[in-house]
């Protein structure tokens, strides 16, 4: 960790304000989607962004490309203060991270070829020929793995993984420095996730990327990520390497995910019972004071429920936000973690 | 239309083919009007006023709808009038089109504060009788082709800005609206390639609906004495001309009245059709 991150969030919070309703009374309500967040990501690194759907991790991914709007806090990216970026300095700027989104079915302009979705970047960034943009096109397009003749085509003779390569080449074909890429599997078959999570990681090799890597399939994204962080209504509760975070889970939020992850060994699986967390995600509008995981958390103390946990430094950059997980109070964490989770 | 669409179902694209059809044979008819025509239009025969049409007692193959009451052929008239009628209602599908359309994406896109000022300008002019605004307009400023127009193009915007916007509210929440955002395109030009082309289906269906009234409307300003003053007279002139011997010579009225409602008839089940067409829960 010599070298300055590429993108770093300083106590980064995203707040959406509700509209009040028509005959209630007192302030519309405000929804902190992102709460007080720090993440810093290294140049070439890939950072996997994990948690339930509702938890916030979507919206901390737009705000890292500054597409959702950041209420407190900073946003550093590459030495540089965006956070109050605006106008024709952001939309420049925008060169430089790309986002590529979950459903290639809405992700790409249905009445555009594929070769003016592919050189709209280009045409916005650069003030490069037509012929110049017609080769890049081309190149980007085998680089994803695709035929170059698909460029006079339309989105809907797509398949969803072709689809998404596409949004994939039109991420990088401004060679920008860093990828939020949002739940980019999940709209995707089983066998055609593994073939993109492969080309996610030619195209870090070759275009020297920084992925943001957002993924609820925790499994999924081991192999793949550098570090994981797993996010809980709207903050962070774990950070670590991959390795890390797999072996040695600190937040019982984590170890819950782990455990849902199923085997692919049948005999295994059959027997293996699967951990519920209890309930639903609370709700990010009023969310649980103290911890807000205990109302789900199943080794929830009394301390929980009124103080916020601080992160705390396990070595090895990982940390955890948990009372019980704290090194002073890992006797209280001695039961084995799946048995822990059991109902 | 609907009734009639339900009392025969599965018959919609019969009923829009019939629709283009019409539209078709009419443009055709305007275009070719001095190769169809019999007669010139404006060509007053003062021995042959009034004549009847070919079908009734009097009337004679050399003026299959009978003559006006200047003796002039009447089914050359109503060749000739399409003209009008067509050219007025096509400019002022496009003049309102383009208007309305960048009204309704503006107000859609932005939304806010810009939204609500020009919500407040749609429904104003909603709420304002058309009819009294065009007199009003073309009785101080004078009429000819291109004041009906820009007033006909002042009472359709409203139609494609509402329609426009609302379909614009929708399109902005799409993934690849976010993705041509975050990709870092200007918004003007967003808006030109992304947005407006995913807005195209609901405007050409308005456009559709709106070509007959504006064909029925310019019918009405002529036949109320403000419309377009040419040397070919329009289907509302001829109208306004037989208003006189409407007991004596029902058809000076009755063929450019027919032409009218043909014509309105054909847009509409046209506009009809392509709506079904691009609704995606009802077409294919």
């Amino acid at each position: 960790m010599t070298h300055p991150p590429l993108v770093e969030a300083r106590n980064l919070s995203v707040e959406f304000h509700m509209r009040r309703g028509l005959f209630s009374r007192g302030p519309a309500p405000v929804v902190q989607a992102v709460r007080n967040m720090n993440l810093s990501i290294q140049r070439g690194e890939t950072l996997a962004l994990v948690g339930e759907s509702g938890c916030g991790k979507s919206t901390l991914g737009r705000a890292m490309i500054r597409t959702a709007p950041i209420a407190h806090g900073e946003l550093i990216f590459d030495g540089k203060d965006i956070t109050t970026l605006a106008g024709e300095t952001l939309r420049r700027a925008r060169s430089r991270f790309q986002m590529i989104f979950q459903d290639p079915y809405s992700s790409l302009n249905p009445k555009a070829r594929i070769f003016d979705t592919l050189a709209e970047p280009l045409r916005v960034h650069t003030s490069e020929s037509t012929a110049q943009i017609r080769t890049k096109v081309s190149e980007m397009l085998e680089a994803v793995g695709l035929d170059p003749t698909f460029a006079a085509r339309y989105p809907h003779e797509f398949s969803g993984g072709q689809r998404q390569r596409i949004a994939i080449a039109r991420a990088v074909i401004v060679q920008p420095d860093f990828i939020v890429a949002d739940e980019p599997l999940s709209a995707l078959d089983v066998s055609m996730q593994l073939q993109i999570l492969k080309l996610f990681d030619d195209l870090r090799d070759r275009f020297s990327l920084t992925y943001l890597f957002i993924s609820h399939d925790l499994a999924r994204v081991f192999s793949f990520a550098d570090r994981v962080a797993v996010m809980y209504l709207g903050k962070l509760v774990e950070i670590g390497t991959a390795a890390e975070i797999t072996t040695n889970p600190r937040h019982p939020y984590t170890k819950a995910l782990l455990a849902a992850a199923p085997s692919p060994d049948p005999t295994i699986e059959a027997d293996r019972e699967v951990p519920m967390l209890s309930g639903d995600i609370p709700s990010p509008a009023f969310p649980p004071p103290g911890c807000r995981f205990h109302t789900r958390c199943p080794i929830a103390m009394e301390m929980c429920k009124r103080i916020d946990p601080e992160m705390t430094h396990f070595g090895n950059s990982h940390m955890a936000a948990c009372h019980a997980a704290a090194p002073g109070l890992s006797h209280l964490n001695t039961p084995e973690p799946e048995k822990d989770l059991l109902p | 239309m609907s009734v009639l669409r339900r009392l025969i179902p599965g018959k919609r694209d019969m009923l829009g083919t019939i629709g283009a059809g019409i539209l078709l044979f009419v443009a055709l008819g305007a275009v070719l009007a001095p190769m169809i025509a019999p007669y010139d239009p404006t060509a007053i025969s003062l021995l042959d006023r009034m004549q009847p049409p070919m079908w009734l007692e009097g009337g004679s193959l050399a003026h299959p709808l009978g003559t006006d009451n200047l003796g002039r052929d009447m089914l050359s008239r109503v060749i000739y009038g399409s003209r009008i009628s067509l050219a007025v209602g096509v400019a002022a599908v496009i003049v309102g089109a383009a208007i309305g359309s960048t009204i309704g994406i503006v107000a859609g896109y932005f939304g806010g504060w810009v939204d609500s000022i020009l919500s407040v300008v749609i429904n104003a002019q909603l709420s304002f009788p058309f009819i009294l605004l065009a007199i009003f307009i073309l009785s101080t400023f004078g009429g000819g082709f291109w004041p009906v127009v820009l007033v006909l193009a002042l009472g359709a915007w409203v139609n494609y800005a509402r329609v426009v916007r609302g379909t614009v509210m929708s399109v902005r929440t799409q993934d690849y609206v976010h993705a041509a955002i975050s990709v870092g395109v200007p918004t003007l030009r967003l808006l030109r390639t992304t947005v407006l082309p995913n807005t195209l289906s609901p405007i050409i269906v308005v456009a559709s609906f709106s070509m007959a009234q504006a064909i029925l409307a310019e019918a009405a300003l002529s036949f109320l004495g403000v419309g377009v003053d040419g040397a070919n007279p329009s289907w509302g002139v001829m109208l306004n001309d037989g208003r006189a011997y409407l007991q004596t010579a029902w058809w000076l009225t009755a063929m450019p009245g027919l032409a009218i409602a043909i014509t309105v008839l054909g847009g509409n089940l046209c506009g009809d059709w392509l709506q079904d067409r691009f609704n995606p829960r009802i077409g294919n």
